[in-house]
């Protein structure tokens, strides 16, 4: 196995592992960034107190989470030159642009409000304030469109030629940013963005509502997360529909994948609800199947014919095996979310939301589904495009920087080492913070301040908004 | 005649990494002099007065990366494959000190980590940057669109002398920008410390103009040819004039034109380098021309970058605003 591993594959492996950290903290930051905006609205128009409190309580976990989503960033953008250089030579004239609108309109918001909206309420006061948190919320939207608008490009890709030192050179920008998958793509992230965070802050509502303090601050983050839930969970389960409908019809061989439809169905494809893909055998074992459902779903029709893998060269292939896993861990958990969304609106109804344990305990679980879906939709989309980088375009092996395997093994250990030791750290801390909920705000802290700009005290919860001066 | 575009692009992303030099020098300057203030409070005083605006200082830098990709994809599909060794630490250097600005707040047990953490990660990041320069200003070999270089190329007695010698100057930024922000006892510390600085910041100058022409008949030429040689002469008396403002301002207690003329001292080195090799953006491989991307591109996003940028510069300007004066050790945290 390892003597395979060579340049190509050490930066495939480098750069699933970079971005795959990576996603995590926007997925989150996206989501989080928009709750503090509705938090700190709220407060401004309801002036309960226990707004600004959840809102103190979320700011600093979404530092901590927004420090290591610019950090993983910026490796990111410098790996496309380092590792995928002739892919940056070629693809550069259309994504460029693309990658450069996100920095102009997206990144310099964030950084530029971020700083305000951290430490600055008590010397822009409340109105200021708040408009930076929206500032905030709004560049990690922006950020969101541009970069799913680049991915897109590169799984549908629009609106360009091929000039004589084979570059993509841009046509028609309008096409290239709307792009046929962009509009299906951009829709799910945002709302997989939502849901993630939505989970995260229910599993910490109702962790505090199990143990039984702050009942107040808890159920209020609990509610809210669990409207979100029962509200969005089917929403994105639509939209997932009509992203697969869009992949079908400008990635069909990624769709065959998905549904591990290793042969052609001319009389109606089953769906393999489960089994193992056996890619040297090219078959499904053990596969339990639902006739005719998968023709259904993707064609609307029970006897409509679907292709399989065997209708392209074995080459054009993507990974079967990861992609069929990762894409029902994906479906799976929608669906779960889908149920504590319901059984949330099911104890609404009773008036037991903040009593009923099981639903605490469910919501605790399913904390982390929201990485785990985020993570293994990616996968799908990504390894599903293989073995293109542009798809249909340009080759993945033919996209490689002209540099060394020893090089870039080096490279993808110190980022193991690193991110794990780092992020591993991060990881610790926001589950602190998450635990200290119950904290009175007018206890001491015993340990390390909430951060500030060492210009004013930080506003503690209980008499924040107010100037200090 | 039509518009130069690839011209108007070089000056945008010539000013993009000027801006990236200068504004994260300083708060890497900080970092990189950590270890010679032990205390905490003072620590933690240094570390605040740069973290509201540390994130957008180091966003030039994605704007420095990404632009470079946006507009000119050939050269940064040779440059960094060149600088690959350096360019891979100095992100892992980044990593910790970014993170360190929120990590170090929510341990007691841990935090002398992450203090190193961010005052190694300063370091390191400050030392692959100048070494990246070096390189780069030594010359990146091109053939077929791709490096084709060694990949130990970049390691050469100048490039590692540039390295040493940016972490000297952003540790110049740094200290004069804690004598700018700080009061009593660090800001005279840090007094004390931009003064050796500041003598050895220009003493890296001097050795690096009087090295670099002798890598590249092009420097020789551009340096004491006419008309360029005009720049050679006129910028070490700046050069001077600025050493005279840091030297004088510390002296007499002023807060902020030490780190003024500190920043002149960058643009003047800066634009040294600029003279150098000028129009080539991979020295002496491709001119901007050659690496730019096609007009199509370069117009999409000059339409945003002419709007953007000023607004950019705006909201920078006003979160400094709002952070302005000196940081009130009492009321730095409780």
């Amino acid at each position: 196995m390892f003597e395979n591993f060579d340049a190509e594959i050490l930066a495939r492996i480098q750069f699933a592992f970079t971005v795959s950290f990576h996603i995590i903290f926007p997925a989150f930051s996206i989501g989080l960034a928009s709750y503090l905006a509705v938090l700190e609205g709220l407060y401004i128009w309801k002036k309960d107190k226990i707004y600004l409190e959840l809102f103190d309580f979320w700011k600093i976990i979404f530092a901590v989470a927004f420090g290591m989503g610019v950090v993983s960033g910026i490796v990111m953008s410098y790996q496309f030159g380092t590792n995928w250089s002739v892919f940056s030579d070629k693809a550069g004239p259309v994504i460029g642009p693309l990658m450069g609108y996100e920095v102009l309109t997206a990144f310099f918001l964030e950084a530029g409000f971020l700083g305000v909206m951290l430490f600055g309420r008590s010397r822009v006061g409340l109105g200021l304030h708040f408009f930076a948190t929206l500032m905030v919320a709004f560049g990690t939207l922006i950020s969101a469109t541009w970069i799913l608008s680049v991915n897109s490009w590169m799984q549908t890709p629009a609106g360009f030629a091929m000039n004589d030192v084979g570059q993509f050179v841009p046509v028609d920008w309008w096409a290239i940013v709307f792009n046929p998958s962009f509009p299906y793509r951009l829709t799910h992230m945002v709302i997989a963005a939502y849901l993630t965070t939505a989970f995260v802050v229910g599993a910490v509502g109702a962790w505090h509502l199990i143990k039984g303090t702050a009942p107040r601050r808890a159920g209020t983050m609990f509610s809210m997360a669990m409207w979100m839930a029962a509200i969005v969970a089917p929403i994105q389960i639509f939209v997932g529909d009509m992203h697969g409908l869009n992949t079908l019809e400008h990635q069909p061989t990624k769709i065959m994948a998905m549904e591990g439809h290793f042969d052609s169905h001319p009389e109606g494809a089953p769906l393999i609800l489960f089994g193992i893909p056996n890619e040297t055998e090219k078959r499904v074992d053990y596969a339990i199947e639902i006739p005719k459902l998968s023709s259904l779903i993707l064609k609307h029709d029970l006897n409509a014919p679907l292709d399989g893998l065997d209708a392209v060269p074995d080459a054009l292939e993507p990974p079967v095996t990861i992609v069929f896993w990762s894409f029902r861990v994906m479906v799976a958990l929608g669906f779960a979310m889908l149920g504590v969304g319901l059984f949330s609106l099911w104890c609404r109804w009773r008036g037991t939301l903040y009593e009923n344990q099981g639903l605490h305990r469910m919501a605790v679980v399913m904390g982390p589904s929201g990485f785990v879906a985020v993570l293994a939709g990616w996968i799908t989309t990504e390894v599903g495009r293989q073995p293109y980088t542009v798809y249909g375009h340009l080759m993945t092996a033919d996209s490689l920087s002209p540099i060394a395997a020893p090089a870039v093994a080096a490279s993808l250990i110190s980022f193991i080492i690193v991110y794990f030791v780092v992020f591993g750290a991060g990881t610790f801390y926001i589950l602190r913070l998450m635990g200290r909920l119950p904290r009175d705000p007018l206890e001491p802290l015993d340990e390390g301040p909430i951060r500030t700009s060492g210009i004013t005290p930080a506003s503690q919860p209980g008499h924040g908004g107010k100037h200090a001066h | 005649m039509p518009i130069d575009l690839p011209f108007i692009w070089a000056g945008i992303i010539a000013f993009a990494v000027l801006a990236y030099v200068i504004l994260d020098g300083f708060d890497l300057g900080v970092g990189i002099l950590f270890p010679l203030f032990p205390e905490k409070h003072d620590r933690d005083q240094m570390m605040n007065s740069v973290a509201p605006v540390w994130d957008g200082n180091e966003t030039w830098l994605v704007l420095g990366g990404g632009g470079l990709l946006a507009v000119f994809p050939l050269a940064y599909a040779t440059i960094l494959p060149a600088l690959y060794a350096p360019l891979i630490l100095m992100l892992l250097g980044l990593i910790f000190r970014g993170v360190a600005f929120e990590y170090r707040w929510r341990t007691k047990r841990a935090e002398y980590l992450w203090n190193w953490a961010f005052a190694g990660g300063s370091t390191l990041a400050a030392l692959c940057q100048g070494i990246a320069l070096g390189a780069l200003v030594q010359g990146i070999p091109v053939a077929d669109r791709a490096y084709s270089g060694g990949w130990w190329d970049w390691l050469t007695p100048f490039s590692l002398a540039t390295g040493v010698a940016l972490v000297i100057g952003y540790a110049l930024l740094g200290a004069t920008w804690l004598v700018m922000k700080t009061t009593g006892h660090l800001a005279a510390r840090a007094r004390h410390f931009a003064f050796f600085l500041a003598f050895a910041t220009v003493g890296a100058m001097g050795i690096f103009s009087l090295w670099t022409p002798w890598l590249k008949p092009l420097y020789l030429e551009r340096w004491f040819g006419y008309p360029t040689m005009i720049f050679s002469v006129i910028v070490p008396l700046l050069v001077l004039a600025c050493l005279y403002l840091i030297v004088t301002g510390l002296k007499r207690g002023h807060d902020a034109r030490p780190f003024l003329a500190a920043l002149g001292l960058f643009v003047l080195g800066y634009a040294g380098i600029g003279i150098s090799f000028y129009p080539y953006i991979v020295p002496t491989s491709l001119t901007i021309w050659q690496a730019a991307a096609p007009d199509d591109s370069l117009a999409f996003l000059l339409v945003g970058a002419v709007i953007l940028v000023p607004m950019i510069l705006g909201y920078t300007a006003y979160a400094y605003w709002v952070f302005r004066g000196k940081i009130n050790p009492e009321e730095g945290y409780h």
